[in-house]
């Protein structure tokens, strides 16, 4: 086999980050080469300085037996690298056909272009109509959007950040199939991913990342999901405690709640009871109404009375403020800009949420004294690595900031939590210390809800399972004896879409 | 080449020192103006920036600078709230004009009643008139998510025309002979709003101004609300998490900086102006968009800011008088000064650093 | 009261192509992702350097082209600013119209009382720059729904992470049709003096780009709502001007807020038609005013 990409000795440096350092590994033509690394550990920039968006500090790279630098994107797609981004560089407003011209260098006239996507959509098995708008498409049909404008470029190397993310496991499954089909065609393709089972079952080879070095290129098959996760941290995973746990009476009550038609999903007639002790997991691929059913409860989006009951109180009507007073907290996936400022410190950070909670605002006056005092409180309970309750939120790392913001929540005593994505984007290490501070509160009696699209996560922590889905919400299910399978059909399966079949 | 690299939060330094460069900047290209236009650029300098407080005729100008910088911080102070929490009201011109009408109108109904209480019903109307023309906005965005940029600038040219008309109609003096232009209300002592102490240059609204900057320091630092506006500022969402209704902002920062402006424009009437004219509006509640700028929206900045711009309107007019510089100058200088803070501002936010 | 209706369609037109250039030049300006508040102060610009060339050179082709020079001059000031010092656009527009209002009425002063050369007669008794005017509308169009270079310019506006992780140069996009906006501003503004008014008074633009401002808005950034826009802010400038000639019992004063009020009036409407509409309508260009920086 001879090699399509080879990087030797890449390195780059941020500001007070060595993101690559010393990055040597090659792809060859027909394989299905995985990157695999935990967050923060440089696989983004190293597949950023191989499609032209950033410049290596040093290092060399080759595509096809000749030295390859790409000045900027367009010049590595005139060279044969095409990607598929890990959030979408659509453009929703545009069309399908727009959508996908813009990504090529020369794109023909619209009438022959919207054919030639006909045609290769029917090739591949990823039916799509050019003229629709991305807006309308569910995240399935864009990720196809992205591989075909990848794919009209007949690329020599495909790179694909992270595409599960964002599907169910039936929908992963066909994009396998499309992936498969490509290689067998010749196509290199570089698949950057943190999950291990889907690198296991599909991948030929896997490089390893760890802190922006190359621990090793492995046979993924060779080596277990065990062995493969101690190579990318670095050390044996930590295993969570789930003890001590008694589900009591119920706390949280949800009946007939639904959202006006807005911007992103509304939730449609969702009930659940979430008893004390309890942490109920819900699943889904986002955009399904994560954000929206966290709204909902938080008070950030007004309720139809008789639809959040607390401990038998109605809290329907009331805002946030007072949702939290009477002990129903949230904490939002976004970390900056929803569940923290960034451009504040700390300690006014503790503000947002625990200012009644915690006595920081008596009669609308500010005790910067208290604030200071529980955001050190937080940074100390929850092992914040930060020089102090000065420091900007927006100075954080993102596990960092997590623990921060999951802390300050967990500190105010909730009856109730609900938790959005609790370890997205977050290193190994604080996951760990994340999920296992949420174990401990329901243990000390507090209920938790806890939205996720990383279904491992949610298998560990949660005694019930229900998956949220186009703003449904399922029946729960207990989580023991449920298999990946069964949790992807009632994610939705794979939202009717077509098997891609092999062209005749 | 040069590379930026984000802060995540503004040192003090800079956010200190940006104003102070770009009052230099101003300055420098200012003279090199100065000189193209065939003026002696230092002589220019002088007498806008340091004449009218140590030259010649500075007994004269002193007091001007409290008289101008007056009405500058009340506004500026209204102005900075809404800043801070993204909601953008321009049009504190016309609530400036707007409040010196209801004010003016309280004081012409009442003549010649010599009673106490004229004057402070006087404020109260020139409050309660800003405000009303500031909420206008507010409500169309509220209700309809109007953009309260354009709806409260057009009221600017709204309340120009309503100046107009009661110059020429409905407050005419019946004894001015005909000329346009109200009763000049200093030469009626129970609406007047008099020096209060002697070529000091203080009146009543120099003292609202001072009420107003501790009022918003106190806000801004030590209360809830401050803490909500500055959130939602910076983090829209955050602050909806954290309890903040946002209509409700909306309607806080453009009620308060319009009755602010109300305010302003009524002092000025009942004192330095003494009547509602067609031309009443002099672009206070524009200069005071750069006052709040060049203090940083930050009370004590604002109090320096609006000191020197007052400096600025008067060393014009000096310079107007001495050198034969045109009127516009203080103008174009304002408007080059936003610039260049504008410009240094990325300093605050940004590190800028050699590539290698 | 008699009111011709093709004299007052024909004045129509005049009254409302200063709104039409500037408000086609500002829609070019949101759809590449950048808000310019700036729009009054570069027609202010164009409206002096426009008759000052004019009266010089006799001819008003060249005050229309020096209109053009001078509004994207200073709509490049604008351009550095926001693109490069990546400074709030908002503040950055104030200022710039701020700036030229006063740098207009300092260098304006000797041509105050001064007449413009007549305006080149063009078909139908209109002249040129109406029917330039006009002919902008569907070349626009082309442009943004149609050509390849005006795809990209609405992807940068849409999306300019997703524009630059494609290669595009968002900032060299946004440079240039920040440009164009203050050329066809200046040219906006150049129509006031050289061919509404015949002269040059301090201020004169009086808000005429405030109103293309809310025009692009009303247009929901679509040309021809743009040109829709500008004639119904002609047609009611023209019948408040009738109004006051015929001499009804209005005082003068109130009838001249008319525009100002129809700009609010029109502002509201299709707010709330986005606000609380089921089609909804298109919506502003996703970028609309965010400052872009990209780490190499």
């Amino acid at each position: 086999m001879s090699n399509v990409f080879r990087a030797e000795g890449l390195g780059k440096t941020y500001p007070g980050v060595r993101a690559n350092d010393d990055v040597s590994f090659a792809v060859e033509a027909g394989e299905i080469h995985a990157l695999l690394g935990e967050n923060g550990a440089g696989k983004s920039t190293l597949v950023k300085m191989i499609y032209g968006l950033v410049r290596p500090d040093e290092g060399r790279m080759a595509l096809l037996g000749t030295p390859y630098a790409p000045h900027d994107p367009r010049a590595a797609r005139a060279a044969g690298v095409a990607m598929v981004f890990q959030h979408f560089s659509l453009f929703d407003a545009l069309t399908v056909a727009e959508n996908i011209a813009l990504g090529m260098e020369n794109p023909p006239p619209r009438a022959e272009l919207a054919r030639r996507i006909a045609e290769l959509s029917q090739g591949y098995g990823l039916p799509l109509n050019p003229a629709r708008r991305i807006a309308a498409l569910s995240a399935g049909e864009r990720q196809r959007v992205e591989i075909l404008r990848c794919l009209l470029q007949n690329p020599r190397l495909l790179i694909m950040d992270e595409p599960t993310s964002v599907l169910t496991p039936q929908e992963a499954e066909i994009l396998f199939a499309t992936l498969r089909q490509l290689a067998e065609a010749g196509t290199a393709i570089l698949y950057i991913s943190h999950k291990l089972e889907e690198i296991r079952s599909h991948c030929d080879r896997a490089t390893i990342l760890r802190q922006g070095k190359v621990v090793g290129t492995v046979d993924p098959r060779a080596h277990s999901a065990r062995e493969l996760a101690a190579m990318m941290v670095g050390a044996e995973m930590r295993l969570v405690d789930r003890s001590g746990r008694k589900p009591g009476a119920p706390v949280l009550e949800v009946r007939g709640l639904s959202t006006a038609d807005g911007e992103g999903v509304a939730l449609k007639d969702i009930a659940l009871s979430l008893r004390t002790g309890e942490i109920l997991g819900i699943g889904g691929v986002a955009g399904n109404g994560q954000e929206e059913l966290l709204s909902a409860l938080s008070g950030e989006t007004a309720t139809t009375p008789g639809t959040v009951l607390l401990e038998g109180r109605d809290l329907s009507a009331a805002g946030p403020e007072a949702r939290r007073r009477a002990g129903l907290l949230a904490a939002p996936e976004d970390r900056l800009g929803h569940a923290a400022v960034p451009e504040f410190s700390l300690a006014e950070n503790t503000l947002l949420t625990a200012g009644t909670r915690q006595g920081l605002i008596r009669k609308g006056l500010i005790d910067r004294k208290a604030a200071t005092a529980f955001a050190q409180q937080v940074i100390r309970a929850f092992d914040v690595r930060t020089p102090g309750p000065g420091t900007a939120a927006g100075a954080l790392s993102g596990g960092n900031l997590q623990k921060f913001v999951i802390g300050r929540e967990v500190l105010g005593r909730p009856r109730a939590l609900v938790v959005n994505q609790p370890t997205w984007g977050v290193d190994a290490g604080a996951a760990a210390a994340i999920r296992q501070a949420l174990l401990d509160l329901a243990a000390q009696g507090a209920g938790l809800i806890v939205n996720s699209q990383d279904l491992d996560e949610l298998l560990e922590l949660s005694d019930r399972f229900c998956a949220l889905n186009q703003g449904r919400l399922s029946a729960p299910r207990p989580t023991e004896g449920l298999t990946v399978e069964e949790i992807g059909l009632m994610l939705g399966g794979a939202h009717g879409m077509e098997v891609a079949h092999v062209p005749a | 080449m040069f590379r930026l690299e984000p802060r995540t939060s503004a040192p003090l330094v800079w956010q200190v020192a940006t104003p102070v460069l770009a009052v230099l900047a101003t300055m420098i290209v200012g003279g090199a103006l100065f000189a193209a236009m065939g003026f002696d650029p230092l002589a220019a300098i002088r007498t806008i920036f340091w004449d009218p407080l140590f030259g010649p005729a500075a007994g004269y100008s002193r007091p001007q600078l409290l008289v101008k910088a007056g009405p500058l911080i009340l506004i500026a102070c209204g102005l900075a709230l809404g800043f801070r929490a993204g909601i953008w009201n321009i049009g504190a011109e016309g609530q400036y004009i707007i409040g010196a009408i209801c004010g003016a109108a309280v004081a012409l109904t009442a003549y010649p009643l010599d009673a106490f209480w004229i004057f402070p019903a006087m404020i109260l109307a020139g409050a309660l008139g800003g405000w009303a023309w500031g909420m206008v906005p507010a409500l169309l965005r509220n209700w309809f998510g109007a953009s309260e940029i354009l709806v409260s600038l057009m009221l600017v040219y709204v309340a120009q025309k309503i100046a107009a008309w009661m110059a020429f109609g409905p407050m005419k003096n019946p004894e001015g002979f005909n000329f346009p232009g109200s009763r000049n209300l200093q030469q009626y002592d129970a609406a007047s709003n008099p020096e209060l102490i002697a070529n000091s240059g203080l009146h009543w609204g120099g003292v609202a101004a001072v009420l107003a900057l501790a009022a918003t320091w106190f806000v801004m630092s030590r209360h809830v609300l401050g803490f909500h506006i500055r959130t939602a500022g910076a983090a829209p969402r955050a602050a909806r998490f954290a309890g903040v209704r946002p209509e409700r902002l909306v309607a806080l920062c453009l009620g308060v900086s319009g009755a602010l402006a109300g305010l302003a424009g009524l002092f000025e009437v009942a004192g330095p102006a003494g009547q509602i004219t067609e031309s009443f509006g002099s672009g206070y509640g524009f200069t005071a968009i750069i006052v709040a700028f060049l203090g940083r929206l930050h009370p004590l900045g604002i109090l320096l800011a609006g000191l020197l711009m007052a400096l600025t309107y008067i060393g014009g007019e000096l310079a107007q008088m001495m050198l034969n510089l045109p009127a516009a100058t203080v103008q174009v200088f304002q408007g080059m000064l936003l610039f260049f803070l504008l410009g240094f501002d990325i300093l605050t936010r940004y590190r800028i650093r050699r590539r290698a | 009261m008699m009111i011709d209706p093709l004299s007052v369609f024909i004045l129509l037109l005049g009254a409302a192509t200063p709104i039409l250039f500037a408000g086609l030049g500002e829609l070019v300006v949101e759809r590449a992702g950048v808000l310019n508040l700036g729009v009054e102060g570069m027609m202010i610009g164009g409206a002096l350097a426009g008759f000052a060339v004019a009266h010089a050179s006799g001819s008003t082709a060249l005050g229309f082209l020096a209109a053009a020079i001078a509004g994207a001059a200073l709509s490049m000031i604008f351009a550095v600013l926001t693109q490069f010092l990546l400074s709030n656009q908002v503040a950055t527009g104030l200022a710039l119209t701020l700036f030229g209002l006063g740098l207009t009425a300092m260098f304006g002063k000797p041509y105050e009382g001064m007449k413009a050369p007549a305006m080149m007669p063009g078909p139908l008794g209109l002249n040129w720059m109406i029917w330039l005017g006009i002919a902008l509308v569907p070349l626009v169009w082309w442009f943004l729904a149609r050509a390849q270079p005006g795809l990209i310019l609405r992807a940068v506006g849409e999306n300019h992470d997703a524009a630059h992780g494609l290669g595009y140069p968002v900032r060299r996009v946004r440079i240039l049709a920040i440009g164009f906006g203050g050329a066809l501003a200046g040219m906006g503004g150049a129509y006031i003096s050289i061919a509404t008014v015949l002269q040059w008074t301090e201020g004169m633009t009086a808000g005429a780009g405030w109103i293309a401002l809310a025009i692009v808005v009303f247009a929901q950034w679509n040309p021809w709502g743009v040109l829709a826009g500008a004639w119904l802010f002609g047609g009611v400038t023209v019948l408040q001007l009738r109004l006051q000639a015929a001499g009804v019992a209005v005082p003068v004063q109130l009838l001249s807020m008319a525009p100002y009020l129809a700009t609010i009036i029109v502002l509201v409407l299709i707010s709330a038609r986005q606000k609380f509409g089921r089609s909804g309508g298109a919506a502003a260009p996703g970028s609309l005013g965010r400052p872009f920086h990209a780490l190499r």
